[in-house]
Protein backbone atom coordinates (compact mmCIF):
# COMPACT_ATOMS: atom_id res chain seq x y z
CA UNK A 1 0.00 0.00 0.00
CA UNK A 2 1.35 3.63 -0.97
CA UNK A 3 1.30 5.91 1.89
CA UNK A 4 -1.90 7.21 2.91
CA UNK A 5 -1.94 11.31 3.49
CA UNK A 6 -4.98 12.21 5.88
CA UNK A 7 -6.22 15.88 5.06
CA UNK A 8 -5.56 18.37 7.38
CA UNK A 9 -8.70 19.20 8.84
CA UNK A 10 -7.07 21.11 12.06
CA UNK A 11 -5.83 23.73 10.00
CA UNK A 12 -5.94 26.90 12.22
CA UNK A 13 -8.90 29.27 11.20
CA UNK A 14 -6.38 32.01 10.63
CA UNK A 15 -5.29 30.09 7.09
CA UNK A 16 -8.13 28.20 6.57
CA UNK A 17 -9.56 32.14 5.76
CA UNK A 18 -6.59 33.12 3.99
CA UNK A 19 -7.04 30.12 1.52
CA UNK A 20 -10.64 30.74 1.13
CA UNK A 21 -10.08 34.24 0.29
CA UNK A 22 -6.78 33.04 -2.27
CA UNK A 23 -9.20 30.63 -3.75
CA UNK A 24 -12.47 33.16 -3.92
CA UNK A 25 -9.86 35.86 -5.61
CA UNK A 26 -8.47 33.12 -8.44
CA UNK A 27 -11.59 32.06 -8.98
CA UNK A 28 -13.21 35.44 -9.65
CA UNK A 29 -9.49 36.22 -11.41
CA UNK A 30 -10.69 33.55 -13.95
CA UNK A 31 -13.66 34.17 -14.55
CA UNK A 32 -12.77 37.62 -15.56
CA UNK A 33 -9.92 36.44 -17.59
CA UNK A 34 -11.94 33.95 -19.09
CA UNK A 35 -14.75 36.87 -20.02
CA UNK A 36 -12.40 39.29 -21.46
CA UNK A 37 -10.22 36.77 -23.72
CA UNK A 38 -13.21 34.31 -24.63
CA UNK A 39 -11.05 31.57 -24.46
CA UNK A 40 -12.23 28.18 -23.72
CA UNK A 41 -11.71 25.82 -20.29
CA UNK A 42 -10.14 22.47 -20.86
CA UNK A 43 -11.94 19.27 -21.46
CA UNK A 44 -11.47 16.24 -19.74
CA UNK A 45 -11.69 12.84 -21.64
CA UNK A 46 -11.30 9.80 -19.48
CA UNK A 47 -11.70 6.30 -20.36
CA UNK A 48 -11.50 2.90 -17.88
CA UNK A 49 -9.63 -0.02 -18.46
CA UNK A 50 -12.91 -2.36 -17.94
CA UNK A 51 -16.39 -1.10 -16.90
CA UNK A 52 -17.28 -4.26 -15.53
CA UNK A 53 -15.30 -6.67 -13.34
CA UNK A 54 -16.08 -9.95 -12.70
CA UNK A 55 -15.36 -11.93 -9.23
CA UNK A 56 -15.32 -15.23 -10.16
CA UNK A 57 -14.29 -18.05 -7.62
CA UNK A 58 -10.50 -17.07 -7.04
CA UNK A 59 -11.20 -13.59 -6.61
CA UNK A 60 -8.69 -11.60 -5.19
CA UNK A 61 -9.63 -8.08 -5.74
CA UNK A 62 -8.67 -6.57 -8.45
CA UNK A 63 -8.01 -2.69 -10.37
CA UNK A 64 -9.38 -0.56 -12.73
CA UNK A 65 -6.88 1.21 -14.63
CA UNK A 66 -8.05 5.08 -15.17
CA UNK A 67 -6.83 7.22 -17.82
CA UNK A 68 -7.28 10.67 -18.46
CA UNK A 69 -6.36 13.21 -20.93
CA UNK A 70 -6.79 16.99 -20.86
CA UNK A 71 -8.27 18.85 -23.69
CA UNK A 72 -6.98 22.10 -24.97
CA UNK A 73 -7.41 24.40 -27.82
CA UNK A 74 -5.55 27.12 -29.45
CA UNK A 75 -7.77 29.64 -27.31
CA UNK A 76 -7.37 27.74 -24.21
CA UNK A 77 -4.50 29.65 -21.65
CA UNK A 78 -1.25 28.68 -20.81
CA UNK A 79 -0.82 27.24 -17.99
CA UNK A 80 2.61 27.94 -15.90
CA UNK A 81 2.21 25.52 -13.05
CA UNK A 82 0.63 22.42 -15.30
CA UNK A 83 -2.24 20.03 -14.26
CA UNK A 84 -3.27 18.77 -11.47
CA UNK A 85 -5.93 15.30 -11.27
CA UNK A 86 -8.50 14.05 -8.44
CA UNK A 87 -10.12 10.65 -8.80
CA UNK A 88 -13.11 9.75 -6.30
CA UNK A 89 -14.67 6.32 -6.32
CA UNK A 90 -17.40 5.90 -4.26
CA UNK A 91 -18.70 2.07 -3.84
CA UNK A 92 -22.12 0.45 -3.52
CA UNK A 93 -24.34 2.51 -0.63
CA UNK A 94 -26.00 0.90 2.44
CA UNK A 95 -28.87 2.54 3.44
CA UNK A 96 -27.20 2.93 7.29
CA UNK A 97 -24.61 1.94 9.12
CA UNK A 98 -24.68 2.09 12.96
CA UNK A 99 -21.25 3.09 14.75
CA UNK A 100 -21.46 2.04 18.57
CA UNK A 101 -19.23 3.38 21.27
CA UNK A 102 -18.32 1.38 24.27
CA UNK A 103 -18.56 2.81 27.77
CA UNK A 104 -17.53 1.70 31.24
CA UNK A 105 -20.64 0.54 33.44
CA UNK A 106 -19.39 -1.10 36.65
CA UNK A 107 -16.52 -3.54 35.98
CA UNK A 108 -17.73 -3.91 32.09
CA UNK A 109 -17.48 -2.35 29.17
CA UNK A 110 -20.45 -2.23 26.56
CA UNK A 111 -21.53 -0.37 23.99
CA UNK A 112 -23.57 2.58 25.07
CA UNK A 113 -24.07 4.82 22.36
CA UNK A 114 -24.80 5.13 19.24
CA UNK A 115 -25.61 6.98 15.83
CA UNK A 116 -27.16 5.74 12.50
CA UNK A 117 -25.12 7.54 9.54
CA UNK A 118 -27.34 7.09 6.63
CA UNK A 119 -26.85 6.25 2.77
CA UNK A 120 -23.00 5.64 3.01
CA UNK A 121 -20.66 4.16 0.45
CA UNK A 122 -19.02 0.71 1.41
CA UNK A 123 -16.16 1.74 -0.49
CA UNK A 124 -14.59 4.94 -1.02
CA UNK A 125 -11.08 6.08 -2.45
CA UNK A 126 -9.71 9.14 -3.00
CA UNK A 127 -6.79 9.08 -5.73
CA UNK A 128 -4.87 12.53 -6.34
CA UNK A 129 -1.43 13.91 -8.58
CA UNK A 130 -0.68 15.10 -5.09
CA UNK A 131 -1.51 14.69 -1.55
CA UNK A 132 -4.53 16.54 -1.29
CA UNK A 133 -3.80 19.39 0.81
CA UNK A 134 -1.07 20.50 -1.08
CA UNK A 135 -4.05 20.41 -4.45
CA UNK A 136 -6.39 22.48 -3.34
CA UNK A 137 -7.95 24.67 -0.35
CA UNK A 138 -9.55 23.19 2.32
CA UNK A 139 -12.51 24.95 1.45
CA UNK A 140 -12.57 24.00 -2.23
CA UNK A 141 -12.02 20.44 -1.22
CA UNK A 142 -15.31 20.54 1.35
CA UNK A 143 -17.48 21.68 -1.95
CA UNK A 144 -15.76 18.99 -4.23
CA UNK A 145 -16.40 16.69 -1.50
CA UNK A 146 -12.82 15.48 -1.63
CA UNK A 147 -12.72 14.36 1.80
CA UNK A 148 -12.77 10.53 3.05
CA UNK A 149 -15.35 11.68 5.86
CA UNK A 150 -18.32 9.84 4.37
CA UNK A 151 -20.86 12.66 6.00
CA UNK A 152 -18.63 14.83 3.53
CA UNK A 153 -18.30 12.63 0.66
CA UNK A 154 -22.09 12.34 0.02
CA UNK A 155 -24.01 15.37 1.18
CA UNK A 156 -25.47 17.14 -2.03
CA UNK A 157 -23.28 19.66 -3.51
CA UNK A 158 -24.53 22.98 -1.47
CA UNK A 159 -26.65 25.32 -3.30
CA UNK A 160 -24.32 28.47 -2.52
CA UNK A 161 -20.60 28.13 -3.34
CA UNK A 162 -18.40 27.56 -0.35
CA UNK A 163 -21.32 26.90 2.30
CA UNK A 164 -20.39 23.09 3.73
CA UNK A 165 -23.00 21.50 4.97
CA UNK A 166 -23.14 20.62 8.72
CA UNK A 167 -23.97 16.76 8.67
CA UNK A 168 -25.54 16.96 12.31
CA UNK A 169 -22.91 14.56 13.15
CA UNK A 170 -21.19 13.96 16.02
CA UNK A 171 -17.39 14.10 14.36
CA UNK A 172 -16.18 11.32 17.17
CA UNK A 173 -18.46 8.82 15.38
CA UNK A 174 -17.71 10.02 11.85
CA UNK A 175 -14.08 9.92 11.98
CA UNK A 176 -14.31 5.76 13.57
CA UNK A 177 -16.54 5.15 10.73
CA UNK A 178 -13.78 6.17 8.64
CA UNK A 179 -11.01 5.03 10.71
CA UNK A 180 -12.72 1.31 11.13
CA UNK A 181 -13.65 1.20 7.07
CA UNK A 182 -9.54 2.37 6.72
CA UNK A 183 -8.69 -0.87 8.72
CA UNK A 184 -10.63 -2.75 6.58
CA UNK A 185 -9.66 -1.35 3.52
CA UNK A 186 -11.99 -0.57 2.07
CA UNK A 187 -11.52 4.08 2.52
CA UNK A 188 -8.33 4.92 1.32
CA UNK A 189 -6.56 8.00 -0.06
CA UNK A 190 -3.53 7.43 -1.96
CA UNK A 191 -2.00 10.99 -2.06
CA UNK A 192 0.46 10.19 -5.76
CA UNK A 193 -2.31 7.46 -6.76
CA UNK A 194 -2.06 9.57 -10.46
CA UNK A 195 0.45 9.91 -12.66
CA UNK A 196 1.18 12.43 -15.27
CA UNK A 197 2.50 10.23 -18.46
CA UNK A 198 2.63 13.55 -20.33
CA UNK A 199 1.80 16.76 -18.94
CA UNK A 200 -1.61 16.09 -20.74
CA UNK A 201 -2.25 12.55 -20.37
CA UNK A 202 -2.67 10.73 -16.72
CA UNK A 203 -3.05 7.47 -15.13
CA UNK A 204 -4.65 6.35 -12.09
CA UNK A 205 -5.12 2.32 -10.90
CA UNK A 206 -7.45 2.28 -8.81
CA UNK A 207 -7.66 -0.88 -6.44
CA UNK A 208 -10.21 -3.37 -5.04
CA UNK A 209 -9.55 -5.24 -2.45
CA UNK A 210 -11.15 -8.82 -1.88
CA UNK A 211 -13.57 -7.52 0.15
CA UNK A 212 -14.84 -4.69 -1.73
CA UNK A 213 -18.45 -5.01 -2.32
CA UNK A 214 -20.02 -6.20 -5.70
CA UNK A 215 -22.52 -3.57 -7.09
CA UNK A 216 -21.60 0.14 -8.55
CA UNK A 217 -18.95 2.00 -8.41
CA UNK A 218 -18.84 5.84 -9.37
CA UNK A 219 -15.73 7.31 -10.40
CA UNK A 220 -15.18 11.30 -10.50
CA UNK A 221 -12.43 13.17 -11.84
CA UNK A 222 -11.43 16.31 -11.31
CA UNK A 223 -9.21 18.43 -12.92
CA UNK A 224 -7.24 21.53 -11.23
CA UNK A 225 -4.72 24.01 -12.10
CA UNK A 226 -3.24 26.45 -9.35
CA UNK A 227 -6.09 25.01 -7.18
CA UNK A 228 -8.90 25.62 -9.44
CA UNK A 229 -11.10 23.59 -10.73
CA UNK A 230 -11.23 23.34 -14.41
CA UNK A 231 -13.19 20.33 -15.49
CA UNK A 232 -15.25 17.63 -13.92
CA UNK A 233 -15.99 14.38 -15.31
CA UNK A 234 -18.13 11.32 -13.87
CA UNK A 235 -18.31 7.47 -15.14
CA UNK A 236 -18.55 4.11 -13.74
CA UNK A 237 -17.91 0.97 -13.40
CA UNK A 238 -19.46 -2.74 -11.74
CA UNK A 239 -18.05 -5.37 -9.62
CA UNK A 240 -20.02 -8.25 -10.51
CA UNK A 241 -20.11 -11.93 -9.27
CA UNK A 242 -20.47 -14.27 -11.95
CA UNK A 243 -21.11 -18.07 -12.89
CA UNK A 244 -21.15 -19.89 -9.87
CA UNK A 245 -20.76 -17.21 -7.65
CA UNK A 246 -23.68 -15.45 -9.32
CA UNK A 247 -25.90 -17.99 -9.05
CA UNK A 248 -25.35 -18.74 -5.53
CA UNK A 249 -26.42 -15.37 -4.70
CA UNK A 250 -29.60 -16.08 -6.60
CA UNK A 251 -30.83 -18.86 -5.34
CA UNK A 252 -30.10 -17.91 -1.91
CA UNK A 253 -32.26 -14.91 -2.10
CA UNK A 254 -34.88 -16.02 -4.78
CA UNK A 255 -35.30 -19.39 -3.42
CA UNK A 256 -34.86 -19.00 0.05
CA UNK A 257 -36.30 -22.33 1.27
CA UNK A 258 -34.96 -24.67 -1.30
CA UNK A 259 -31.58 -23.29 -0.75
CA UNK A 260 -32.15 -24.03 3.03
CA UNK A 261 -33.06 -27.46 2.49
CA UNK A 262 -30.36 -28.17 -0.56
CA UNK A 263 -27.83 -27.02 1.96
CA UNK A 264 -29.18 -29.13 4.76
CA UNK A 265 -29.42 -32.33 2.56
CA UNK A 266 -25.57 -31.32 1.42
CA UNK A 267 -24.45 -31.14 5.60
CA UNK A 268 -26.35 -34.73 5.90
CA UNK A 269 -25.07 -36.40 2.36
CA UNK A 270 -21.32 -35.25 3.38
CA UNK A 271 -22.04 -36.27 7.50
CA UNK A 272 -23.31 -39.86 6.25
CA UNK A 273 -20.44 -40.25 3.60
CA UNK A 274 -18.09 -39.64 6.41
CA UNK A 275 -19.57 -42.37 8.84
CA UNK A 276 -19.34 -44.99 6.02
CA UNK A 277 -16.26 -44.28 5.12
CA UNK A 278 -15.33 -44.31 8.13
CA UNK A 279 -17.12 -47.35 9.31
CA UNK A 280 -14.62 -49.97 10.96
CA UNK A 281 -16.62 -52.53 11.83
CA UNK B 1 -5.27 -20.71 -2.09
CA UNK B 2 -7.76 -17.90 -2.01
CA UNK B 3 -11.83 -18.77 -2.11
CA UNK B 4 -14.33 -16.03 -2.80
CA UNK B 5 -17.38 -16.87 -0.64
CA UNK B 6 -20.42 -15.61 -3.03
CA UNK B 7 -22.64 -14.15 0.41
CA UNK B 8 -20.20 -13.37 2.75
CA UNK B 9 -18.85 -11.77 -0.32
CA UNK B 10 -15.08 -12.00 0.35
CA UNK B 11 -12.41 -13.86 -0.03
CA UNK B 12 -10.31 -16.72 2.72
CA UNK B 13 -7.87 -19.18 2.37
CA UNK B 14 -9.80 -22.53 1.66
CA UNK B 15 -6.41 -24.23 3.75
CA UNK B 16 -7.51 -21.86 6.82
CA UNK B 17 -11.21 -23.31 6.36
CA UNK B 18 -10.53 -26.81 6.14
CA UNK B 19 -8.07 -26.68 9.23
CA UNK B 20 -10.71 -24.77 11.51
CA UNK B 21 -13.40 -26.76 10.17
CA UNK B 22 -11.11 -30.02 11.12
CA UNK B 23 -10.34 -28.58 14.20
CA UNK B 24 -13.54 -27.99 15.14
CA UNK B 25 -15.40 -31.16 13.79
CA UNK B 26 -12.73 -33.18 15.89
CA UNK B 27 -13.70 -31.37 19.51
CA UNK B 28 -17.28 -31.74 18.34
CA UNK B 29 -16.88 -35.48 17.88
CA UNK B 30 -14.58 -35.51 21.01
CA UNK B 31 -17.44 -33.86 23.64
CA UNK B 32 -20.20 -34.72 21.43
CA UNK B 33 -21.08 -31.06 21.35
CA UNK B 34 -22.02 -28.92 18.42
CA UNK B 35 -18.79 -26.51 18.44
CA UNK B 36 -20.62 -23.88 17.16
CA UNK B 37 -19.54 -21.73 20.30
CA UNK B 38 -15.93 -22.16 18.70
CA UNK B 39 -16.57 -21.67 15.26
CA UNK B 40 -18.71 -18.22 15.59
CA UNK B 41 -16.09 -16.64 17.22
CA UNK B 42 -13.32 -17.50 14.87
CA UNK B 43 -15.16 -16.91 11.82
CA UNK B 44 -16.14 -13.73 12.98
CA UNK B 45 -12.27 -12.92 13.30
CA UNK B 46 -11.53 -13.80 10.13
CA UNK B 47 -13.91 -10.72 8.82
CA UNK B 48 -16.97 -13.16 7.80
CA UNK B 49 -20.35 -10.95 9.25
CA UNK B 50 -21.27 -12.44 11.99
CA UNK B 51 -25.49 -13.22 11.11
CA UNK B 52 -23.05 -15.49 8.35
CA UNK B 53 -21.06 -17.07 10.34
CA UNK B 54 -23.49 -18.09 13.33
CA UNK B 55 -26.20 -19.46 9.92
CA UNK B 56 -23.35 -21.00 8.25
CA UNK B 57 -21.46 -23.31 10.07
CA UNK B 58 -25.08 -24.68 11.18
CA UNK B 59 -24.24 -26.48 8.19
CA UNK B 60 -21.04 -27.61 9.65
CA UNK B 61 -22.86 -29.04 12.92
CA UNK B 62 -25.64 -30.71 10.99
CA UNK B 63 -23.25 -32.49 9.03
CA UNK B 64 -20.72 -33.66 12.24
CA UNK B 65 -24.03 -34.41 14.20
CA UNK B 66 -25.04 -36.83 11.59
CA UNK B 67 -21.52 -38.40 11.35
CA UNK B 68 -21.53 -39.00 15.40
CA UNK B 69 -25.00 -39.42 16.01
CA UNK B 70 -25.10 -42.58 13.12
CA UNK B 71 -21.47 -44.27 14.37
CA UNK B 72 -23.47 -43.58 17.98
CA UNK B 73 -26.35 -45.38 16.51
CA UNK B 74 -24.13 -48.54 15.27
CA UNK B 75 -22.52 -48.69 18.19
CA UNK B 76 -25.75 -48.65 20.28
CA UNK B 77 -24.98 -45.65 22.31
CA UNK B 78 -27.68 -43.34 21.30
CA UNK B 79 -31.08 -43.76 23.65
CA UNK B 80 -33.64 -42.56 20.79
CA UNK B 81 -36.14 -42.79 23.33
CA UNK B 82 -34.64 -39.87 25.43
CA UNK B 83 -33.51 -37.78 22.49
CA UNK B 84 -36.63 -37.98 20.79
CA UNK B 85 -38.28 -36.15 24.13
CA UNK B 86 -35.23 -33.70 24.14
CA UNK B 87 -35.88 -32.69 20.75
CA UNK B 88 -39.12 -31.97 21.37
CA UNK B 89 -38.39 -29.85 24.36
CA UNK B 90 -35.23 -27.95 22.51
CA UNK B 91 -37.34 -27.21 19.32
CA UNK B 92 -40.27 -25.14 21.74
CA UNK B 93 -37.17 -23.28 23.47
CA UNK B 94 -35.68 -22.56 19.94
CA UNK B 95 -39.15 -20.68 18.65
CA UNK B 96 -39.22 -18.84 21.49
CA UNK B 97 -35.74 -18.10 21.72
CA UNK B 98 -35.66 -16.60 18.10
CA UNK B 99 -38.68 -14.11 19.10
CA UNK B 100 -36.88 -13.12 22.10
CA UNK B 101 -33.42 -12.74 19.74
CA UNK B 102 -36.06 -10.48 17.91
CA UNK B 103 -37.30 -8.73 20.98
CA UNK B 104 -33.93 -8.23 22.31
CA UNK B 105 -32.59 -6.41 18.98
CA UNK B 106 -35.79 -4.26 18.96
CA UNK B 107 -34.71 -2.89 22.56
CA UNK B 108 -31.00 -2.48 20.87
CA UNK B 109 -29.98 -4.66 23.87
CA UNK B 110 -28.63 -7.06 22.09
CA UNK B 111 -24.98 -6.68 22.51
CA UNK B 112 -24.95 -7.04 26.26
CA UNK B 113 -27.35 -9.93 26.55
CA UNK B 114 -25.54 -12.33 24.38
CA UNK B 115 -22.08 -11.37 26.07
CA UNK B 116 -23.10 -11.29 29.62
CA UNK B 117 -24.89 -14.73 28.62
CA UNK B 118 -21.89 -16.04 26.85
CA UNK B 119 -19.60 -15.04 30.33
CA UNK B 120 -22.45 -16.57 33.07
CA UNK B 121 -23.34 -19.75 31.01
CA UNK B 122 -20.00 -21.18 30.55
CA UNK B 123 -18.09 -19.75 33.58
CA UNK B 124 -21.13 -21.21 35.56
CA UNK B 125 -21.53 -24.53 33.67
CA UNK B 126 -17.70 -24.67 32.80
CA UNK B 127 -16.97 -23.74 36.62
CA UNK B 128 -19.18 -26.38 37.91
CA UNK B 129 -17.89 -29.34 35.89
CA UNK B 130 -14.39 -28.07 36.78
CA UNK B 131 -15.33 -28.17 40.65
CA UNK B 132 -17.48 -31.85 40.00
CA UNK B 133 -14.00 -33.06 38.20
CA UNK B 134 -11.38 -31.96 40.67
CA UNK B 135 -13.34 -33.66 43.23
CA UNK B 136 -13.73 -37.04 41.08
CA UNK B 137 -10.02 -36.95 40.67
CA UNK B 138 -9.05 -36.44 44.60
CA UNK B 139 -10.98 -39.29 45.98
CA UNK B 140 -9.93 -41.65 43.35
CA UNK B 141 -6.46 -40.36 44.82
CA UNK B 142 -7.52 -41.65 48.17
CA UNK B 143 -8.65 -44.83 46.41
CA UNK B 144 -12.33 -44.43 47.53
CA UNK B 145 -14.65 -45.18 44.39
CA UNK B 146 -17.66 -42.75 44.82
CA UNK B 147 -20.67 -44.62 43.29
CA UNK B 148 -22.16 -43.06 40.53
CA UNK B 149 -25.15 -44.13 41.64
CA UNK B 150 -26.87 -45.40 45.05
CA UNK B 151 -29.70 -47.71 44.89
CA UNK B 152 -32.90 -45.76 46.54
CA UNK B 153 -31.09 -42.15 46.32
CA UNK B 154 -32.57 -39.66 43.58
CA UNK B 155 -32.40 -36.15 43.20
CA UNK B 156 -36.11 -34.91 43.78
CA UNK B 157 -36.89 -33.63 40.75
CA UNK B 158 -36.15 -36.84 38.85
CA UNK B 159 -39.96 -37.91 41.04
CA UNK B 160 -42.33 -35.71 39.36
CA UNK B 161 -45.07 -36.79 37.93
CA UNK B 162 -45.34 -37.83 34.37
CA UNK B 163 -42.18 -40.04 35.18
CA UNK B 164 -40.85 -42.58 31.81
CA UNK B 165 -38.54 -45.15 31.87
CA UNK B 166 -35.65 -44.99 29.54
CA UNK B 167 -33.88 -48.25 29.72
CA UNK B 168 -30.65 -47.26 27.46
CA UNK B 169 -29.96 -44.32 29.93
CA UNK B 170 -30.77 -46.67 33.19
CA UNK B 171 -33.16 -43.76 33.90
CA UNK B 172 -36.57 -43.42 35.51
CA UNK B 173 -37.22 -39.87 35.67
CA UNK B 174 -40.19 -37.38 35.08
CA UNK B 175 -40.42 -35.85 31.89
CA UNK B 176 -40.78 -32.32 33.74
CA UNK B 177 -36.87 -31.74 34.31
CA UNK B 178 -36.26 -33.40 31.18
CA UNK B 179 -38.44 -30.89 28.84
CA UNK B 180 -37.46 -28.28 31.19
CA UNK B 181 -33.33 -28.46 30.17
CA UNK B 182 -34.19 -29.17 26.60
CA UNK B 183 -36.26 -25.99 26.79
CA UNK B 184 -33.67 -23.84 28.13
CA UNK B 185 -31.03 -25.45 25.84
CA UNK B 186 -33.11 -24.64 22.53
CA UNK B 187 -34.08 -20.98 24.20
CA UNK B 188 -30.34 -20.59 24.87
CA UNK B 189 -28.93 -22.04 21.63
CA UNK B 190 -31.16 -19.64 19.80
CA UNK B 191 -30.38 -16.62 21.58
CA UNK B 192 -26.82 -17.29 21.27
CA UNK B 193 -26.50 -18.50 18.17
CA UNK B 194 -24.68 -22.26 19.11
CA UNK B 195 -26.21 -25.55 19.31
CA UNK B 196 -26.04 -26.02 23.12
CA UNK B 197 -24.75 -29.09 23.20
CA UNK B 198 -22.46 -28.05 25.95
CA UNK B 199 -25.44 -27.39 28.56
CA UNK B 200 -26.91 -30.43 27.33
CA UNK B 201 -24.25 -32.59 27.68
CA UNK B 202 -23.46 -31.68 31.49
CA UNK B 203 -26.70 -31.72 32.04
CA UNK B 204 -27.54 -35.55 31.32
CA UNK B 205 -24.03 -36.31 32.84
CA UNK B 206 -24.91 -34.65 36.64
CA UNK B 207 -28.71 -33.77 36.74
CA UNK B 208 -29.87 -37.25 35.61
CA UNK B 209 -26.90 -39.11 35.77
CA UNK B 210 -27.33 -40.68 32.20
CA UNK B 211 -24.06 -42.53 31.52
CA UNK B 212 -20.95 -41.44 29.33
CA UNK B 213 -21.39 -43.82 27.29
CA UNK B 214 -25.27 -42.83 26.33
CA UNK B 215 -24.37 -39.21 26.60
CA UNK B 216 -22.61 -38.04 23.84
CA UNK B 217 -24.75 -39.78 21.22
CA UNK B 218 -28.08 -38.81 22.81
CA UNK B 219 -26.96 -35.06 22.75
CA UNK B 220 -25.31 -35.43 18.91
CA UNK B 221 -29.48 -36.90 18.01
CA UNK B 222 -30.96 -33.67 19.69
CA UNK B 223 -28.05 -30.98 18.43
CA UNK B 224 -28.90 -32.96 14.56
CA UNK B 225 -32.42 -31.81 14.49
CA UNK B 226 -32.15 -28.76 16.66
CA UNK B 227 -29.30 -27.38 14.20
CA UNK B 228 -31.05 -28.60 11.17
CA UNK B 229 -33.94 -26.36 12.10
CA UNK B 230 -32.04 -23.27 12.72
CA UNK B 231 -30.08 -23.93 9.93
CA UNK B 232 -33.38 -23.58 7.38
CA UNK B 233 -34.31 -20.97 9.93
CA UNK B 234 -31.29 -18.79 8.91
CA UNK B 235 -31.57 -19.69 5.00
CA UNK B 236 -35.01 -18.71 4.49
CA UNK B 237 -35.96 -15.99 7.01
CA UNK B 238 -32.41 -13.79 6.79
CA UNK B 239 -30.98 -15.71 3.31
CA UNK B 240 -27.37 -15.86 5.57
CA UNK B 241 -25.98 -19.17 4.40
CA UNK B 242 -23.42 -18.82 2.74
CA UNK B 243 -23.09 -22.66 0.57
CA UNK B 244 -19.72 -22.47 -0.27
CA UNK B 245 -18.14 -21.79 3.26
CA UNK B 246 -20.46 -24.17 4.29
CA UNK B 247 -19.14 -26.91 1.72
CA UNK B 248 -15.95 -26.20 3.05
CA UNK B 249 -16.15 -26.13 6.83
CA UNK B 250 -18.76 -29.38 6.50
CA UNK B 251 -15.42 -31.35 4.59
CA UNK B 252 -12.68 -30.06 7.52
CA UNK B 253 -15.54 -31.03 9.99
CA UNK B 254 -16.42 -34.36 8.89
CA UNK B 255 -12.78 -35.44 8.79
CA UNK B 256 -12.45 -33.60 12.38
CA UNK B 257 -15.43 -35.23 14.28
CA UNK B 258 -14.24 -39.22 12.91
CA UNK B 259 -10.83 -38.96 14.83
CA UNK B 260 -12.69 -36.98 17.88
CA UNK B 261 -15.23 -39.72 18.05
CA UNK B 262 -12.56 -42.46 17.76
CA UNK B 263 -10.15 -40.66 20.38
CA UNK B 264 -13.42 -40.21 22.38
CA UNK B 265 -13.37 -43.86 22.86
CA UNK B 266 -9.90 -44.27 24.68
CA UNK B 267 -10.79 -41.09 27.02
CA UNK B 268 -11.38 -42.05 30.42
CA UNK B 269 -14.79 -40.73 31.56
CA UNK B 270 -13.12 -38.56 34.32
CA UNK B 271 -10.62 -37.08 31.74
CA UNK B 272 -13.04 -36.86 29.36
CA UNK B 273 -15.15 -34.78 32.53
CA UNK B 274 -12.30 -32.33 33.22
CA UNK B 275 -11.33 -31.70 29.70
CA UNK B 276 -14.80 -30.77 28.73
CA UNK B 277 -15.01 -28.72 31.88
CA UNK B 278 -11.39 -26.98 30.93
CA UNK B 279 -12.49 -25.96 27.73
CA UNK B 280 -16.20 -24.62 28.28
CA UNK B 281 -14.54 -22.46 31.56
CA UNK B 282 -12.17 -21.15 28.87
CA UNK B 283 -14.17 -19.96 26.40
CA UNK B 284 -15.79 -18.24 29.12
CA UNK B 285 -13.22 -16.58 30.81
CA UNK B 286 -11.96 -15.21 27.24
CA UNK B 287 -15.57 -13.62 26.82
CA UNK B 288 -15.03 -12.62 30.44
CA UNK B 289 -11.59 -10.85 29.71
CA UNK B 290 -13.14 -9.31 26.77
CA UNK B 291 -15.81 -7.50 28.98
CA UNK B 292 -13.44 -6.37 31.46
CA UNK B 293 -10.66 -5.08 29.47
CA UNK B 294 -10.69 -1.52 28.29
CA UNK B 295 -11.10 -2.35 24.70
CA UNK B 296 -8.66 -1.19 22.66
CA UNK B 297 -10.86 0.41 20.03
CA UNK B 298 -14.12 1.81 22.04
CA UNK B 299 -16.18 2.18 18.22
CA UNK B 300 -17.30 -0.72 16.12
CA UNK B 301 -19.39 -0.42 13.14
CA UNK B 302 -22.52 -2.39 12.06
CA UNK B 303 -24.17 -2.37 8.64
CA UNK B 304 -28.00 -1.43 8.68
CA UNK B 305 -29.72 0.99 11.22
Amino acid sequence: MRPVHAPNRFAPSGIRTALRGLAVASLVWLLAFAATQGARAEGLVISLSNHQVMITSNYTGSQVTLFGAVQRDEQTIARASGYDAAVIVRGPRVDAVTVRRKERLGPIWINRTQETFEDIPRYLAILSSRPLDELTSEIMRGRLRLDLDPTVATQMQPEEPGAVQDSGHNPDYAQALVRLRMQEGQYFEIGRGITFITPMIFRAAIPLPAGAPPGNYEVETLLFADGVLLARDITNFELVKTGFEQRVAVWAETRAAAYGFLTVLMAMFFGWIASVIFRRD
Amino acid sequence: MQIYLPIAEMSVSVFLLLGLGAAVGFISGLFGIGGGFLMTPLLIFLGIPPAIAVASQMAQIVASSTTSGLAAFRRKALDIKLASLLTVGGLVGTGLGIWFFAAARAAGQLDIVIVVSYVTLFSVVGGLMLVESLKEFWSSRKGKVRSRRRAGEHPAYLGLPLRMRFHRSQLYASVIPLLGVAFFVGFAGAVLGIGGGFIMVPALLYLFRVPTSMVVGTSQFQILWASTAALLLHAIANQAVDAVLAFILIIGGVFGAQFGARASRHLRADMFRFLLALLILGVGLRFAIELVLRPTELFSIANGG
